[in-house]
């Protein structure tokens, strides 16, 4: 159980004026290997939740246990356990700031204490997950990067922690098209090869049903829903309520189904649709002959 | 002042390209192109394509090397019309938070007016309808940082219309939103295109967006690949794909159902119009 | 969650005091500083905090925020009467232990000189507190535009201040997330002695430089775009205008200072 999250509250300005209950009684366990989407509305506390989980922020009561250590725990090693989540924030290029893209990836492993070649073995390592070219790009400046560059060495930055959960918050957000699909791309890399345990916020419902194999819902700071992208994306009324979209896929099953069609229940990935319109659409043309 | 044609042209380039100090190759490559009265274009293009710098040439910001870029008729390369020319074509950028001036959102709307001189009593009336066209009203004496992104934008957009323009061009001002920011800056600018006649041309990476565009040019090193509507241009699936952009989702699965042999129209572009396809075909 | 830190110390409201144009506030407390130096002794002290006093009532401030306003110069101010105390020579001794001399005139001068400090910030407060930094703002490059003739940027320097008050609560936003994004990574800015701090402040300050400059080059961008072309011919939304109000507060302001004049006449 890499990540254990108990009944965790929080709340913004205790006692002002403004004081906002940011997450109610949140619970849930992340088990090893597992891809997890993380979806909500702005504002549903999914960002207040992320930094709890490497301590960044701290319950006002509840607790996260990361390895079975409560990260509340005096006696524990704040930066030891802050680093066994790696945290991926929104528009993470933000925070490159080293003048070659080997000493960024490298800041994370000199502030654990590790020497030297235990150092350069891991920006190698984090440099080929995420597909950065050791040898042309680690000299290169930072800024000589593009963006979809620099959003790949900010997430080696992460990588080069050895986390044993890696969390990120909107990892494609002001990518453009192929941007967007060399990150899914590495995410889903690192989850099947490696067996990273994933978690990814995300505002595109159609990445989310493409790659997670678990979906959580945040809502006004609770979490309204825990389960497989089944049994989320079917809870469709729910989901816009909400303010929330539904996959592509999942309208088009709905709407085929109002028009009579039987589609199995539970589908939501592009690949599945495809194989039963094809059964349907093969069908139909028989009838025809 | 002469009846306005419908047929009219609001931006006209003409063999125009640009290339930025000190850069090895054009940026905009030889683009002839035109936006007409009331039309919404959407360029796409992959990030280094070209589409923003052709953006900023609409308005003056940047001024053609070779070839002319018409505003509403009138040439970018004239110095003298440069103010003119900006208040016919408002443009609205990226991010939020760093293109807003003032501290209360209605003084940032009044920024463009002020700048031009109008007289306070008239700023007031035009601001004031601008906030209400694009539902800001309640937030007019709010402080900007306040907002939501898509608040921001709206903001933003306003700022533009009170200078009454005749296009807005929208440069990726989509792109750092939520979903639902999205959807609130979409929506505004296909009211203010159908009810006020503004032409619009929003650059973007959503093909969602550009999918309820009237034309569609995608742009790749410079140069325009393909142009066309809609569903003419995302119908080309793998030119676009290698363009380094995407189709929409149902565009790809009706693409992916072609080869598999079914003979469903190849330009799909929303959930409806799939489940019509498989309707009529089975 | 910066959002809701108050720029400045603006205390909101409607009270004539609020209403004031700025211009004239800003016009009156300087006179008031004026007039504090002119004070020659603890009766004039007096009025000139009976006058505050009452303003602030009139303003329905919290005396307790022009307290507020004192705390972070207490330093200086200890240190002033400190000064004053130690360093100053008279002749009616108080106190006389060892290397310590003290004198009556000495203390009355420590007394005096950090009563004038606490006058002054606390002037300075009942502005800033009654008149919002825009409306500051403004007052300032109007009263300032005169100048211009003269090539004073009168303008320029308004519209820096307009953009450094917008992007303060971006720009401290934006240093939370570098900040968390870097402790992310192991980043320690808590512990250390002084030249370590400062070391590990470097992928903090670094991030916060480059993304100013990004978000200085949009808006330079954004405001040409919106035809921006400096101060000539620009017009404003908001204008100002005097009206009774600050006729009336200018009549009471002359009465303070005619009193303090007096003052200096009869017990200087």
């Amino acid at each position: 159980m890499p990540l254990v999250v108990e009944n965790l509250n929080h709340i913004y300005m205790k006692g002002g004026p403004y004081e906002t209950q940011a997450l109610h009684d949140v619970s849930f366990t992340i088990r090893d290997g597992e891809f997890v989407g993380l979806i909500g509305h702005t504002g549903s506390g999914k960002s207040t939740l992320v930094q709890h989980l490497n301590g960044l922020l701290q319950p006002d009561s509840g607790r996260v246990l990361v390895d079975g250590t409560d990260l509340a725990d005096k006696t524990a090693d704040r930066k030891q356990i802050r680093c066994k989540v790696g945290l991926v924030f929104q528009y993470a290029e933000n925070q490159l700031f080293e003048e070659t893209v080997e000493k960024d990836i490298a800041f994370g492993p000199k502030n654990l204490g590790l020497d030297a070649a235990e150092v350069d073995r891991r920006v190698r390592e984090a440099m080929r997950q995420v597909a950065l070219d050791y040898e042309t790009i680690s000299q290169k400046s930072v800024f000589e990067l593009s963006g979809g560059q620099m959003r790949r060495a900010a997430i080696a930055g992460v990588l080069a922690m050895k986390p044993s959960v890696l969390v990120l918050d909107e990892p494609c957000a002001g990518l453009d098209p192929h941007g967007r699909e060399e990150i899914l791309g590495l995410i889903k890399r690192l989850h099947t090869e490696s067996g990273a345990t994933i978690v990814m916020v995300s505002h595109s419902m159609d990445d989310v049903a493409q790659l997670a194999e678990r979906v959580l819902v945040m809502e006004k700071g609770r979490l309204v829903m825990d389960g497989t992208p089944e049994e989320v994306f079917t809870r469709g009324e729910e989901l816009r309520s909400m303010g929330l979209d539904v996959p592509q896929v999942v309208q088009l099953c709905e709407q085929l189904r109002a028009r009579g069609y039987e589609i199995p229940e539970r589908i939501y990935r592009m690949e599945d649709i495809r194989e039963i319109l094809l059964k349907i659409l093969k069908k139909g043309e028989h009838h025809a002959q | 002042m002469a009846e306005q044609r419908m047929d009219e042209d609001r931006i006209l380039a003409t063999d125009v390209t640009y290339r930025y100090p000190d850069a090895e190759r054009n940026a905009v490559d030889q683009v002839s192109m035109r936006v007409k009265r009331g039309e919404f274009l959407a360029i796409l293009g992959h990030n280094g394509s070209g589409k923003s710098t052709l953006a900023k040439l609409f308005n003056a910001l940047y001024v053609p090397e070779s070839g002319t870029v018409l505003m509403c008729g009138m040439d970018t390369r004239d110095d003298e019309l440069v103010f003119e020319i900006r208040q016919n074509a408002g443009m609205v950028f990226q991010n939020p938070d760093n293109q807003i001036v003032a501290t209360i959102v209605e003084e940032d709307v009044a920024f463009g007016l002020e700048n031009n001189g109008v007289p306070p009593a008239e700023i007031r009336v035009r601001i004031d309808e601008a906030l209400k066209i694009v539902n800001m009203s309640e937030y007019a004496r709010k402080a900007p940082h306040m907002l939501s992104g898509g608040q921001k934008q709206r903001v933003a957009i306003a700022g533009v219309l009170a200078m009454k323009p005749k296009v807005i061009v929208l440069d990726e001002s989509t792109a750092m939103l939520d979903p639902s920011g999205r959807a609130e800056v979409m929506n505004t600018v296909h009211r203010l295109n159908r009810d006020e006649g503004i032409s619009i041309v929003i650059i973007t990476h959503y093909m969602s967006e550009a999918a309820t565009a009237d034309y569609v040019i995608v742009m790749d090193d410079g140069k325009i690949r393909l142009t066309g509507t809609p569903r003419k241009v995302f119908s080309d699936v793998e030119t676009v794909r290698s363009l380094g952009l995407d189709v929409p989702p149902m565009t790809g699965l009706a693409h992916d159902l072609r080869h598999a042999g079914i003979d469903i129209r190849p330009d799909v572009l929303t959930v409806e119009e799939m489940v019509e396809e498989v309707c009529r075909l089975s | 969650m910066l959002n809701d830190i108050t720029l400045g110390q603006y205390f909101p409201g409607t009270s004539p005091i609020h209403r004031m144009d700025p211009r004239m506030k800003l016009i009156l407390t300087i006179i008031y500083i004026v007039g504090v130096f002119l004070v020659k002794s603890f009766a004039g002290y007096a009025v000139a905090f009976l006058f505050l006093y009452l303003i602030v009532r009139i303003a329905e401030i919290p005396f307790k925020y022009l307290i507020k306003g004192v705390k972070p110069l207490r330093f200086i101010i200890i240190f002033t009467f400190l000064l004053n105390l130690f360093f100053l020579t008279g002749e009616t001794p108080l106190l006389d232990i060892g290397p310590v001399h003290l004198t009556r005139e000495a203390l009355f001068n420590a007394v005096y000189f950090s009563l004038r400090l606490v006058f002054l910030v606390m002037g300075t407060s009942v502005l800033t507190l009654t008149t919002s930094p825009v409306q500051l703002t403004d007052a300032l490059e109007r009263l300032l535009h005169p100048l211009q003739r003269f090539h004073f940027p009168a303008h320029e320097l308004a519209m820096m201040m307009t953009i450094a008050l917008r992007f303060i609560p971006t720009l401290l936003d934006e240093t939370d997330k570098i900040q968390k994004a870097q402790m992310a990574r192991g980043a320690d800015f808590e512990s250390g002695n002084l030249i370590q701090r400062a070391k590990a402040m470097i992928p903090l300050l670094v991030p916060l430089f480059v993304s100013s400059f990004r978000r200085a080059n949009d808006l330079a961008m954004a405001m040409e775009a919106r035809c921006y072309r400096g101060g000539d011919h620009r017009t404003r939304l908001r204008e100002l205008r005097y009206t009774r109000l600050d006729a009336v507060a200018a009549v009471v302001m002359c009465g303070f200072i005619v009193v303090i004049i007096l003052e200096g006449r009869i017990f200087g």
